[in-house]
């Protein structure tokens, strides 16, 4: 396989009005009701008599909660019901399971134990009464100390956060750790050079642009909970809403309509989901909770807050050997993780890298702070994106000790083609993989010697460019189901293909869109398979009473799993399909070739069936074959047999204004490699979106807290995205590497780049301050960050 | 979403119906125009009035920028994108092309007044430091008619200004000299964020060439956008040189009073107040020259 | 209170509060739903339309400010069943993902059309800079603006839509 370039970074002409029968470029089907304002997303339903939900939240980050006062709120016109901690608890409500096997509190009863928890709520007439009552509820709080730092937060004197849990007497969460130690320390001591670094990658939030929110619908007469809700996992929710509630499963349906984004930040289940179907349960009435933007910052989902120490042994001339790493992890109030099970620092232990080394080893220590609970969101593929930033952050440390080029050093390290299916030192088996042409790429497209010289030219005048290369291999599309399951929930995904009697088709999901353009990657898929036109076949998702049940889409695993489904049932219907077509060309199965939307007698090109015509008759009222029943539709379960590990090769480009430190990203080419691309355009703008993650945690997204416990950026005036102007027009560029596993040879993407791009981003800013004889530097690197690093003492985050 | 918190809408027709409505209602009201500033604080219900006052369609009368002879009047209800497009202004004083470009973003530019901005006062809001730069004065008018005070007396801490309860900011004179320009720049994190640290700087040069005058405001550094008069001391009658930008940005350096904040470390302010105070200078001096920097 | 305005072309009336903010009006008075909203500060830029012909965040304003007013929304972009052209730009360049920040985002672009209608890259990432996306990363809303300025002038001949450099095995 070679990795063919082409010349410059874009291609000059597409056709747009290419509508391809199976993979392609292909405008997305969903957006014409998109471009005219007709999404239908969760805040847009508007049901008879629906009541509107608000959550009254905790000031402090650790309190005694003493007592919740009510009756002024009760007595507000507007109002229908006040609910807090006591009352849930009454009906064994106020804690639920976590994804992660903890515990949490859905409204506080004993203690608050982190800022913004839900201790009360209101359901009224409308919102701006249920806001206005939340006014009129008098909490009364005893302060407690609060653990904000997570370096203090197993000191034998802190205060312990999680005494609802029986014996806990510390903050511990968990340990975990992965590879050999022993060996990991044999390599260690004849290495000739060791580098240590202490990374920390800060506590980010996805903030997607439409927050969480739920519209709970109970029917007293038949029992049956109809809910809309901004989830990714439909069916995941709804089997633990009838484990929480205790409700028949079948009773309840959880519908996931529009999603105004999702990157993890809507895969947990949030008490103001529960708040909301329990406000229907008790009035009787359809109850809409809609978080505010301070509400989504301050209590969902966060991601990372690892704190690192990372080390790499390696030969004089650059050979790595082996990587080992220290890590606490500040998992929040409640360990909320979304991960399989199995896998408490999620796929963290991928961390090797796309290296060849000798061994690695991995401990890790997870800690209960006063922050609100989450862990695993923002397009981080299972904490691949902490595993990446760190091995390529220490990998370029390296380069600079042994001052080699970090494209060449990693050159030299990297996995070989012939190496694959290749068993990691912490037991992952990457699927595929060729290294090599897709760097090169990246250097070819960016002009990367070409940049180097024009950097030592600047560099003589005093001015900083810097160049930063990350290099990835991301580990998507969970399961297998025997490896992996959420709260033991097996990650597998079903799907339902139904061609009707004219040939159109319907396929069912049981992933979720959250803007991915499932609606068209879906139907390609099938087109691809079948021949029926893209245009001729219905998606269906985000609805646990159409859809067979499955895990959902995170960890970029809608492709790697849901794909392959897809794949598979669709040729289980052209199974179906070639025993109709045979009786229909009276000749034997074996005698038929397959052309894509037809069969055709071998060698007889002319004697032919289409699909819609098989369909028409698999319907009819003609005779099918003995033994083929009527009906042209098949139904599977896909149990992934590994993870794909797609990767890519990232350069970046960044000028700083010595006056000022501030960081300008001017270039920035990535170079991804998915295995087979469905609809490129697609796939292009998940790697932009993920890109511009990148910009923003490496440069200024962060979740703060004083020692208080305050969050300090708790609206998008404090926790910055990127704009429009911080971005620079992407450079992109493919190989493709097919997943031996996988029906289509397809690898997930959703998440690569937003693993791929921080420490790009991070070693260009580093790179750019060589001459201040700096090595590392903690993001996000703000202009104030950036010139303390100038100045000699860089400081973590808090 | 956050809402605000319940309250009785007015809308006035004209200044003297806001004077008026605001004398009878006392400290319970306030007035709103473009309502960047304060909506979003009413709405997090960190501000509360019993009314609130819409002076929007008070654009007729106050929404205008007026060269005259030695002066520019411009209307406290003029439109940040007003401001920003005004090719006049632009020529008079480049400093609120400058600064205009950096405000906020263009769809907030779109509602935004200048005599908002002035009374929001904020210690990190532009235009107050712009004004101070050029040595604005404000025309506050109530029952008993029109006052006028100078920017240093119209800022009175953090979010408190000059304007009484039953007055209303109507216009900001500038003087104009001859033979001077000026010049704005801006440290932000990201596009559309406070100012981690602005300045201003606006010179006049004599016949010779020396500095006549020269003025710098400082945003974000202190409670208020401040003036350094001790710039100015330093700087007239001088030669315009690097080592003169370079002495006037020591002494803001040494005059701002910056604190800690998640937007920088009071020691990045100082060294941003020194830097930006050079690079202003610099530029406001070339474009006296018609060059650009 | 009762407030009157023109929506889309069509007068309104209705009785409201004093406090209920513009976008608030639209989505839940109206049932316009297009128009969204993602923050409570005007920095997200989701709930973008047009008053009096100007794009402005209808989050930080009031429907009672709009009394007497034109607004202007995503639903009534499209005219006698055609799409503008900023709305097929969109399309045929993938300037949207999850559709949130869509709507304010061609409100922005087509009133930057009206006012500019050949503006550079830097003009349309100017003029949007007000808006967040969190999926697109911009680049290929650009091209949208881009790829409408160029309908709209009838110079749209072999337009890039796509930046993609690569290869296959």
């Amino acid at each position: 396989m070679t990795a063919v370039s082409e010349n410059g970074h874009r291609t000059a002409f597409v056709d747009n009005d290419k509508k391809p029968c199976g993979h392609g470029r292909m405008l997305r089907k969903e957006d014409p009701r998109f471009v005219r304002g007709k999404g239908r997303y969760v805040d847009d339903l508007d049901l008879p008599g629906m009541l509107h939900l608000a959550i009254l939240r905790s000031p402090f980050a650790h309190a005694r909660v003493l007592s919740v006062d009510t009756t002024l709120a009760e007595a507000h016109p507007k109002v229908r019901l006040v609910v807090t901690g006591a009352m849930l608890a009454e009906k064994g409500l106020a804690w639920m399971p976590t994804l992660s096997n903890d515990v949490q509190a859905v409204l506080a009863t004993d203690k608050v134990r982190f800022q913004g928890q839900e201790v009360a709520f209101v359901v009224a007439e409308d919102r701006y009464a249920a806001r206005d009552a939340l006014e009129l509820i008098d909490v009364e709080y005893e302060p407690l100390d609060p653990v904000i730092d997570v370096r203090t937060a197993l000191s034998p004197d802190a205060p312990v956060i999680r005494d609802d849990l029986e014996g806990k007497a510390d903050n511990h969460c968990f340990d975990w750790e992965t590879g050999d130690e022993a060996e990991t320390e044999a390599v260690f001591a004849r290495a000739d050079v060791v580098v240590t670094e202490d990374i920390v990658y800060p506590r980010v939030h996805p903030a997607p642009m439409e927050t969480c929110g739920a519209v709970a619908d109970f029917d007293q007469v038949d029992g049956r909970l109809t809910l809309w809700s901004t989830t990714q996992a439909p069916h995941a929710h709804r089997t633990l809403y009838a484990i929480v509630a205790g409700l028949p499963e079948h009773k309840i349906r959880v519908i996931s309509p529009d999603i105004g984004g999702g990157f993890g930040n809507k895969v947990p289940i949030y008490p103001g989901y529960v708040c909301a179907i329990v406000g229907s349960l008790l009035t009787g009435k359809p109850v809409k909770w809609m978080e505010d933007r301070a509400e989504n910052l301050i209590s969902t989902g966060f991601a990372r807050d690892y704190v690192m120490r990372g080390e790499i042994a390696a030969t004089r001339d650059g050979r790595i050997l082996a990587v080992r790493t220290q890590v606490l992890a500040d998992h929040g109030a409640f360990n909320g993780t979304a991960a399989p099970v199995k896998y408490p620092a999620g796929f963290f232990g991928v961390f090797t890298g796309s290296y060849d080394i000798e061994a690695a080893h991995c401990k890790m220590t997870a800690v209960y702070t006063n922050k609100a609970p989450g862990g695993v969101a923002y397009a981080c593929s299972f904490r691949i994106t902490e595993a990446v930033y760190l091995i390529e952050r220490i990998v370029d440390c390296l380069a600079y000790e042994l001052a080699m080029d970090p494209v060449e050093l990693r050159m030299k390290n990297f996995i070989r083609p012939e190496q694959f299916p290749f068993r990691t030192k912490t037991g992952w088996v990457y699927d595929s993989g060729n290294y090599a042409p897709t760097m090169e790429l990246a250097k070819e497209l960016a002009g990367y010697d070409a940049l180097r010289a024009e950097q030592a030219e600047k560099r003589a005048r005093g001015e900083l460019m810097g160049i930063g290369v990350s290099f990835f291999t991301e580990a998507v599309g969970a399961g297998p189901r025997k490896d992996m399951d959420i709260l033991g929930l097996g990650m597998a995904d079903g799907c339902e293909l139904r061609v009707h009697p004219t040939g159109k088709a319907v396929v069912r999901l049981s992933v979720q869109s959250q803007g991915q353009g499932h609606e068209t990657t879906f139907a390609q898929i099938v087109a691809e398979e079948l021949g029926i036109p893209p245009q001729d076949i219905d998606v269906v998702h985000g609805d646990t009473d159409q859809t067979p049940f499955g895990l959902g889409t995170y960890g970029s695993r809608s492709t790697p799993v849901s794909g392959a489904a897809a794949a598979l049932v669709a040729r289980k219907v052209r199974d179906k399909a070639r025993l109709i077509a045979s009786g229909m060309l009276e000749v034997s199965v074996a005698d038929l070739e397959w052309e894509k939307g037809s069969f055709h007698v071998a060698g007889d090109p002319e004697a032919s069936v289409t699909i819609q015509a098989i369909a028409m008759r698999a319907h009819g009222a003609g005779d099918l074959p003995e033994g083929v029943e009527g009906g042209l539709e098949a139904q599977i379960c896909y149990n992934p047999e590994n993870l794909t590990y797609p990767h890519g090769a990232y350069i970046c480009v960044v000028d700083i204004d010595p006056g000022t430190a501030k960081v300008t990203v001017r270039r920035f080419v990535a170079v991804d490699d998915c295995g087979t691309r469905i609809n490129p355009m697609i796939i292009e703008g998940q790697v932009h979106g993920g890109l511009t993650d990148g910009v923003g945690m490496a440069l200024m997204e962060m979740i703060s807290f004083d020692e208080d416990g305050n969050c300090l950026s708790g609206s998008l005036m404090d926790y910055l995205i990127p704009t429009s102007l911080e971005v620079p027009d992407w450079e992109t560029g493919f190989t493709v590497t097919p997943s031996p596993h996988h029906p289509i040879g397809a690898k997930g993407v959703g998440e690569s780049a937003t693993v791929g791009s921080p420490p790009a981003i991070v070693n260009a800013v580093v790179d750019a301050l060589k001459p201040y004889g700096i090595r590392h530097a903690d993001m996000p690197l703000t202009p104030s960050r950036v010139w303390e690093a100038m100045q000699g003492r860089p400081t973590p985050p808090i | 979403m956050q809402v605000p918190a319940p309250f009785e809408y007015q809308r006035v027709g004209s200044v003297s119906e806001a004077v008026a409505l605001l004398d009878r209602l006392g400290d319970t009201a306030r007035l709103v125009a473009g309502g960047h500033s304060l909506i979003p604080m009413m709405k997090l219900r960190l501000a509360n009035f019993e009314y609130l006052i819409d002076i929007n369609d008070l654009h007729d009368e106050l929404g205008y920028v007026r060269v005259e002879p030695g002066l520019i009047r411009i209307g406290a209800m003029t439109r940040h994108r007003e401001l920003l497009e005004s090719d006049e202004l632009a020529a008079a004083f480049p400093v609120f092309r400058d600064a205009e470009r950096v405000i906020a973003d263009p769809v907030v530019r779109n509602r935004g007044t200048l005599g908002g901005s002035l009374c929001q006062a904020d210690p990190s809001e532009d235009l107050s430091a712009v004004c101070t730069t050029l040595d604005a004065s404000c025309v506050i008018q109530g029952m008993d008619g029109e006052r006028v005070v100078s920017m240093e007396d119209f800022h009175r801490g953090p979010y408190e200004t000059a304007v009484g309860d039953a007055e209303i900011l109507t216009e900001v004179r500038i003087p104009v000299r001859p033979n001077g320009s000026s010049a704005y720049e801006k440290v932000e994190r990201r596009a559309g964020d406070w100012a981690v640290v602005s300045a201003g700087a606006a010179v006049w040069l004599d016949g010779d060439g020396l500095i006549a005058d020269a003025r710098v405001g400082l945003a974000a550094v202190g409670p208020n956008t401040a003036g350094i008069p001790g710039i100015a001391d330093a700087l007239r009658g001088r030669h315009p040189t690097e080592e003169l930008y370079g002495r006037a940005g020591d002494i803001a350096a040494e005059a701002c009073s910056p604190v800690t904040d998640r937007r920088g470390s009071a020691e990045y302010k100082r060294h941003l107040a020194r830097e930006l105070t050079v690079r202003v200078l610099r530029r406001a001096v070339a474009r006296i020259d018609g060059q650009e920097v | 209170m009762q407030v009157s305005m023109t929506v889309n072309g069509e007068e309104v009336t209705r009785e409201i509060e004093g406090r209920l903010l513009l976008v608030h009006f639209l989505r839940d008075h109206l049932r316009l739903t297009g128009t969204h909203w993602g923050c409570d500060t005007s920095n997200c830029g989701t709930c973008v339309v047009w008053l009096d012909g100007e794009p402005v965040k209808s989050c930080t304003v009031l429907a009672a400010m709009a009394g007497g007013h034109e607004v202007r929304t995503v639903e009534g972009l499209e005219q006698n069943g055609e799409l503008d052209p900023v709305q097929r730009g969109f399309v045929e360049c993938h300037g949207l993902q999850c559709g949130f920040c869509t709507p304010g985002m061609m409100m922005t672009a087509r009133a930057l059309l009206d006012r500019n209608p050949d503006p550079s890259d830097t003009e349309i990432r100017e003029a949007i800079s007000g808006q967040i996306c969190r999926c697109t990363g911009y680049a290929t809303i650009v091209r949208s603006v881009r790829w409408a300025a160029a309908e709209e002038a009838g110079t749209r001949t072999s337009l890039e839509t796509q930046a993609t450099s690569g290869s296959a095995s």
